[in-house]
Order: C-alpha cells, then sequence, then structure tokens
C-alpha cells in the first residue's frame, strides 16, 4: 500500500475501494466480537465459508461476502449475523445454519422465518435489523459502523467515510478552531466525570510547556462494563482518527492508548489499526501531506482498576505502580513525564470525528442542557436484552430498560438499576422517569460513569450489593491514602457482619458517618466515590439493612447465613431430581421416600430450588424462621395411590 | 525460561525503566509466571533495582511469582454474574477443587481465579477455563465442565 499524500489522493482512493465494491453484493456480517465468540461466531464463520466453498460460490463475481466484524450490541441473542443490503438480521445462529443461509437466503432470497427475531407474546417475526425494537430505540452514531466493516481493515473504514473528518480538521481548520468546535459542542468526557473535552484540550493546548501528549484512556475496569472494548474491538479507527484530530487540536505529536490486558482482541485490533494507518499516511511524519506528526503506542494495563484514574494511568504508564497523586497540578499542566497531557476516554475520542463531520452543532443539538450527544450503556444484569446499546441523553431509565432492555427477565419484579460501577448508585423503580444526563443522575444519588447499567431484580439483596462493591473496591484501594484504605475496609467489615446475620442497632448510622468520612477525606475518585454504593442502598433501602440487622432475615433469599432451603413434605414427590443434583450430597430420600435436607450439611448454594419442577414447587426458601424440623421416619413414605383419590 | 528468551523480550522495547510492566505482563504471558532468575535478569537489563519490581508484581494483579496449573479456571465475579449467582457457583468450585482463588493444587491440575469481568454479561454467569467459555452455568453444572480437563 502506497502512502496517500494528500487529501484528493484520499479522495481518489476512497472512490476506487467503493468502485470495486458492488453495494447490490450480498454480504454476511458475522459479529466476531468477545460475547459472540464466546458463543461460538468463530464455528458459524467457518462453516458460513465452507459452504460457500462447497456450493462452488467463492470466486464467482457478485454472489457473496463473508464479513467479520465487531459487536452490533446485541449480545443476549448471539452468534448475530446480519446480511447486506436487505439488513436481514438472524439471531443465535449456529454453524449448522450456514447451508440454509446460503442455499435459501443468499442464492434463491428467501428468509428463514426460524432465525428472526419474534415479537415476544406475539405471533410476529421482524427481519430488518433496524426494525428489531432492540436497535429502534437506539441512536447508534458511534457503534452504528460496527457491523459495515470490519476492524482489521482500513479500508472498510474509508469505505463508510472515514478520515473524512481529519481531512476536514487539518486542511480547513486551525488547531484553535477545532478546541473550539469541540468546546462548542458542549461533549463532556465519557470516562465518567463528564468534565467538558473542550476546556480540557483547551488547558493542555495553551500550556506553553513541551512535547504535548494525547492519551487514550482504554483501562475499562468497571465490572459490567464493555462499552470502550466494543469501540476499539469493531471501530477502532474511529477512536485513532479522534486521537489524530485532538493530538493536531492540542499540539501533540505523541500519543498512547492504555488498553487493559484483559482485553486481548482489543489489544490486537488497535495495534493493528495504528500498524494501517501509518501505511496508508494517517500516522507518522507529514500526514497527508499537512505537515503534521503524529506517532501512537499502545501500553498495556496490568490489571489494576485504579489505573483508570488519570494520575495513576500515567504512573502506569511511566513503568510505576498505579498510585494516585492528589491534583492539582492537572496533567494538563504536569502530565507524563511532566509535560502537558490531555487524557480522555474512548468514547469521548470516538465523538470526536462526528463533531467535525458533522458540525458542533449537531451534537449540540442531542441531548438535555448540560449533556450533549449519545452515550453508550452496557444493559446488563436481571434484563431480557443484555447488550451494548447507545441511546441520545435526555432518555429515560425506563425507556432504556423497558422499550431497549425488553424488561427484567423471567417476570420477576424490578428494583433497582445500578449505574456508574463501583464509583455508583443504585436507582429505585421511583425515579426511573429521570432523565438519562450528567446532573439528573448525581441528583438521585447515581452516576453516569462509564456507562455500565445493572439491572436487579427481587431477587438482588441491596445489602449485598453494596458490600459486594466495597469488596471489589477493597481489593483495588491502591492503600496509598488512609481514608480510602480503612474507609472501605471497615464499611465493608460492617457490610459483611450485617449479611451474616451479625449486624447490629447503630450500624446504619456508623455506615453514613464512615462514608462522608471516606468521600471527603480521599485523596482520588476511587476512595471519593467508594461510598457510593452504600450511600445510595440506604438512602432508598433502609428496610433491608433494618430486616438484616433486626430480624436476621434476608428479604430477597441471598445473604447465605441468614437463608435455609426447605422441603415441603407436602409438596415433595419424592423425583430424586434435587436429590441426584446437590453437589453437597446432603439430600436423603429416595424414590417413594420425601426428601429432606440435612441442613448441617447443606451449603446453600441454591441448586435444589433451582431444579425442582415447577409442577411441584415443594423446595421454599427460608429467612427469618426456624426450619421446621424433619417429619418422623414413617410419615415419609409416599403413597402416590392415595393422591390420586 | 532461559535468558535468550528474556533478552528477546527486552530488546522489542526501549531499554529504560517505563518498560517494565510491558516486559514483564510479556515474561508472563509466555511463561505463565515469573521466576526470579527472570525478574534478576530484567532487573540488571532495565536497570531497575529488584525491589523495585516486586513492589510493581504485587501491586499489578497480572502477575504470578508462582507457578499456575495445567488449566486456569476464572470466575467472572462481575456485578452482572454476581447478581446472577456467581458467589453460589464460586462456592460450589471451591468445594470442587478445593482451592480458594489464587491458589493452585498440588498436582497442578487446576489454578483458581476470580476476574472482576469478562465483558460476556449475556452470558453470566460465567467461567472461562483456558481461554474457553463455559456461559450461563449453574453450580450443578460445574462438576461436568471441570472433568473435562485432566
Amino acid at each position: 500500500m502506497p502512502r496517500i499524500n494528500s487529501a484528493s489522493e484520499l479522495e481518489a482512493f476512497r472512490k476506487d475501494i467503493l468502485s470495486k465494491r458492488d453495494p447490490k453484493k450480498p454480504c454476511i456480517s458475522v459479529c466476531t466480537g468477545t460475547g459472540c465468540l464466546a458463543l461460538g461466531a468463530a464455528k458459524v464463520v467457518a462453516a458460513l465459508k465452507e459452504e460457500i466453498n462447497k456450493q462452488g460460490l467463492e470466486n464467482k463475481v457478485g454472489v457473496v461476502d463473508v464479513k467479520e466484524t465487531g459487536c452490533p450490541g446485541f449480545c443476549e441473542r448471539g452468534p448475530i449475523i446480519v446480511i447486506h443490503p436487505e439488513e436481514i438480521c438472524y439471531l443465535q445462529v449456529q454453524p449448522g445454519d450456514a447451508e440454509e443461509i446460503v442455499s435459501q437466503t443468499i442464492l434463491a432470497k428467501k428468509v428463514i422465518d426460524r432465525l428472526l427475531y419474534a415479537v415476544p407474546g406475539v405471533d410476529e417475526k421482524i427481519t430488518r435489523e433496524s426494525e428489531i425494537p432492540f436497535y429502534k430505540n437506539q441512536m447508534r452514531n458511534l457503534i452504528g459502523n460496527n457491523i459495515k466493516i470490519d476492524p482489521k481493515k482500513l479500508d472498510d473504514y474509508l469505505a463508510v467515510g472515514g478520515y473524512s473528518a481529519l481531512v476536514k480538521a487539518l486542511f480547513q481548520n486551525t488547531p484553535e478552531q477545532v478546541v473550539e468546535l469541540v468546546k462548542h459542542s458542549n461533549l463532556r468526557g465519557r470516562g465518567g466525570a463528564g468534565f467538558p473535552a473542550g476546556r480540557k484540550w483547551e488547558f493542555a493546548r495553551n500550556n506553553p510547556d513541551e512535547p504535548k501528549y494525547v492519551i487514550v484512556n482504554a483501562d475499562e475496569g468497571d465490572p459490567g462494563a464493555f462499552m470502550d472494548r466494543a469501540l476499539l474491538e469493531g471501530n477502532p479507527f474511529s477512536v485513532l482518527e479522534g486521537l489524530t484530530i485532538g493530538a493536531y487540536a492540542i499540539g501533540s505529536h505523541e500519543g498512547y492508548f492504555y488498553v487493559r490486558q484483559e482485553y486481548p482482541l482489543a489489544v490486537e485490533n488497535i495495534t493493528l489499526a495504528i500498524k494501517q494507518a501509518e501505511e496508508y499516511g494517517f500516522l507518522g511524519k507529514n500526514i497527508l501531506g499537512s505537515g503534521f506528526d503524529f506517532h501512537v503506542k499502545v501500553h498495556r494495563g496490568a490489571g489494576a482498576f485504579v489505573c483508570g484514574e488519570e494520575t495513576s494511568l500515567l504512573a502506569s504508564l511511566e513503568g510505576k505502580a498505579g498510585e494516585p497523586r492528589s491534583r492539582p497540578p492537572y496533567p494538563a499542566v504536569k502530565g507524563l513525564r511532566g509535560k502537558p497531557t490531555n487524557i480522555n476516554n474512548v468514547e469521548t475520542w470516538a465523538n470526536i470525528p462526528l463533531i467535525i463531520n458533522k458540525g458542533a452543532d449537531y451534537l449540540a443539538s442531542i441531548g438535555t442542557g448540560g449533556s450533549k450527544g449519545t452515550k453508550i450503556f452496557s444493559l446488563v444484569g436481571k434484563v431480557n436484552n443484555t447488550g451494548l446499546v447507545e441511546v441520545p441523553m435526555g432518555i429515560t431509565l425506563r425507556d432504556i430498560i423497558y422499550k431497549v432492555g425488553g424488561g427484567v427477565s423471567g417476570g420477576k419484579k424490578f428494583k433497582a438499576v445500578q449505574t456508574g460501577g463501583p464509583s455508583g448508585g443504585c436507582i429505585p423503580e421511583e425515579h426511573l422517569d429521570i432523565k438519562v444526563d450528567f446532573d439528573e443522575l448525581a441528583k438521585v444519588g447515581a452516576i453516569m460513569g462509564s456507562g455500565g447499567m445493572i439491572v436487579m431484580d427481587e431477587d438482588t439483596c441491596m445489602v449485598d450489593v453494596a458490600r459486594y462493591f466495597l469488596n471489589f473496591l477493597s481489593g483495588e484501594s491502591c492503600g496509598k491514602c488512609t481514608p480510602c484504605r480503612e474507609g472501605i475496609r471497615q464499611m465493608l467489615k460492617i457490610l459483611t457482619n450485617i449479611s451474616e446475620g451479625k449486624g447490629k442497632e447503630g450500624d446504619i448510622e456508623l455506615l453514613e458517618d464512615l462514608a462522608e468520612a471516606t468521600r471527603d477525606a480521599s485523596l482520588c475518585a476511587l476512595g471519593g466515590s467508594a461510598p457510593n454504593p452504600v450511600r445510595s442502598t440506604i438512602r432508598y433501602f433502609r428496610d433491608e439493612y433494618e430486616a438484616h440487622i433486626r430480624d436476621k432475615r434476608c428479604p430477597a433469599f441471598v445473604c447465605k447465613n441468614l437463608i435455609s432451603y426447605h422441603i415441603d413434605p407436602a409438596k415433595c414427590q419424592a423425583c430424586m431430581i434435587c436429590l441426584r443434583k446437590c453437589p453437597a450430597e446432603a439430600i436423603t430420600g429416595g424414590k417413594k421416600q420425601i426428601h429432606v435436607i440435612d441442613q448441617e450439611k447443606c451449603t446453600k448454594c441454591g441448586t435444589c430450588f433451582e431444579v425442582c419442577p415447577p409442577r411441584f414447587h415443594a423446595v421454599k426458601r427460608l429467612s427469618g424462621e426456624p426450619v421446621p424440623p424433619p417429619i418422623p421416619e414413617e410419615a415419609r413414605i409416599l403413597a402416590r395411590e392415595s393422591k390420586q383419590t | 525460561m532461559d535468558n535468550d528468551k528474556i533478552d528477546k523480550i527486552i530488546d522489542k522495547y526501549p531499554s529504560d525503566p517505563s518498560s517494565l510492566i510491558q516486559v514483564l505482563l510479556e515474561i508472563q504471558s509466555e511463561n505463565r509466571w515469573l521466576p526470579k532468575e527472570a525478574l534478576k535478569r530484567v532487573s540488571e537489563k532495565l536497570n531497575v533495582p529488584l525491589n523495585r519490581i516486586q513492589h510493581i508484581i504485587t501491586f499489578y494483579k497480572a502477575f504470578s511469582v508462582v507457578p499456575k496449573g495445567r488449566h486456569e479456571i476464572h470466575v467472572c465475579t462481575g456485578t452482572a454474574c454476581h447478581v446472577r449467582g456467581a458467589p453460589r457457583l464460586l462456592d460450589t468450585i471451591q468445594d470442587l477443587t478445593g482451592l480458594k482463588p489464587g491458589e493452585t493444587d498440588e498436582d497442578l491440575r487446576f489454578s483458581l481465579e476470580t476476574v472482576n469481568c469478562v465483558g460476556c454479561c449475556a452470558l453470566g454467569p460465567v467461567i472461562v477455563v483456558d481461554g474457553e467459555y463455559h456461559g450461563k452455568m449453574a453450580p450443578a453444572k460445574s462438576e461436568d465442565v471441570l472433568k473435562n480437563y485432566e
């Protein structure tokens, strides 16, 4: 590939790519993001290719292409394939479906009904991807291209208009104008804090010190969040283009991607994207003949949540332990190696090409007064449509969970939605109609965070959730400052006691005091926001805390020390299912002998409760009440005949 | 792991202390643990004191200073898996293997680890054994999955 040396050469090259592509030629896009891969997408790709080969279509002009793409979001129904140009979306595709897909859909132009999305509750199927409710209620500015491009091919990105924003920035705008555009768009940082990106850029730009650095923060550590991974895996070029534009605006010639090593595919795709961009002349010296030089390197994180905090990230980049330092000075003043540095999250950078291409007013036209544009969330937990969703700011939580997410799974009752990861909070039903916006979420005790959104149902214990996050944070606190290290440890100790039935009066108040001290006195945002899960669960679910402390009862039947499993002798049909499945061998009984759980041996894993056939419904969960004594041996003989009369 | 192999890894990076984490990550992924001899070599070549290397490898979770088992079980304890029953799953796997997270058994069959999120939340609860994903797990399924790894 020869380097592209000017804007006109790029346009000629783009034309050439498009002229070689027949828009009518069927293309089977298979999602090979991490979620679909785990569900066997690689086997589906292999089966499709084999089938195409078998039918002798491989080298026939204009018949079919197979493309391995990034994540389009609907992880719940993976492996997903979309057949262009008709946009036929097949879900839960198995290798065995390949033959039919090729012979029916590609050759005979017939849609395979059983692979389509079925609308729940009614006899209706949906063929087109964009008409499926999960997608219809989204606004996919950033992840919409994922299913159209092979993230390992820069040509694919160019075919959908890629790098036109860089051209516009380099040749039609001064660096100052680019900064102004970003400021004008009101784009706020997507990593969690929501600081206006344009202002951050301006600080770094105005600092006379040299050299300057730009960094992509892809240390996505919130458990249950994978927005950044999907962007890096599915469309790494858009982030790289955004970073290059930012470097031009700020006056930087060296950039870094800080990616966590737990995301091997993201590391691979971004490394390859950088290599290709260098070959094409979108990186390196004299980019597109503009005179602007910019080089990028990838740095892998080594497994430390705190490195998502920018000063820790900088320490880690320098090869040190990722411990934060106090700010100010902010990285724009003293960053990497003491030089001015601008750090933005993956999603923030991915918004930049959009702002340049469509204008600052376009982004500013989406969303609420204080929060503009779209936001990607990973909608997970007890929700029907688990996946990645991109929605305009200002949409209500209810619309995200019910219209996009399809509601709570398993017909259970909604309890809370947790946003913002370990630094966020739990929002109850009564606040589901608030608008998703940096400020609105903060008002109800949660935060926007980077975009994790975990739906919780009636089977989720809120004391356990708070304990879970504090346990996570106590393992991730770097230990440098006392309020965070000790505050989290003490709160965790109290929460563990409460969940084990050792809670006492005054514990809730003590938690509230500790939460306040930890929030106010910690050095960095990890400690400062660590009390949020505790505060928000106490605020909305105080009754659950009280039930644990006063009645030694876990209303959601989660806290092991407070629950027991019991087989109702009146309902047990001695079917042997629970007895065989019990991993602790704690159930006694026989074919005609009513089963009994040995409470001493029971590990409370819940297997018996899950496997007991719903028509018997004999296994009961108890909390806050004693287990009824076992019935006498002679009464355990099941007389089936008498039941029939 | 011999010095030649270690030198080859070190030579890929700029020869200064800022390369330390990247070099260690690569040795870890190649050798699956960090023997003391390897650390000494890194210390000499990158000119970083050994006690600073110790600090780094205990600070970051990606590193191990003990040999790992033939099969690595990663139980996802991310939030989505947690609310879908990961703690009960982890308990059962601990009972089955006799290991606690971070431990390896004596005949080096299994190492057990927890991970904060593998990002396949639709499959939760998830365990990953040697890079292979097992989704929608339940305590009752654990034994059947683990017996495939000898």
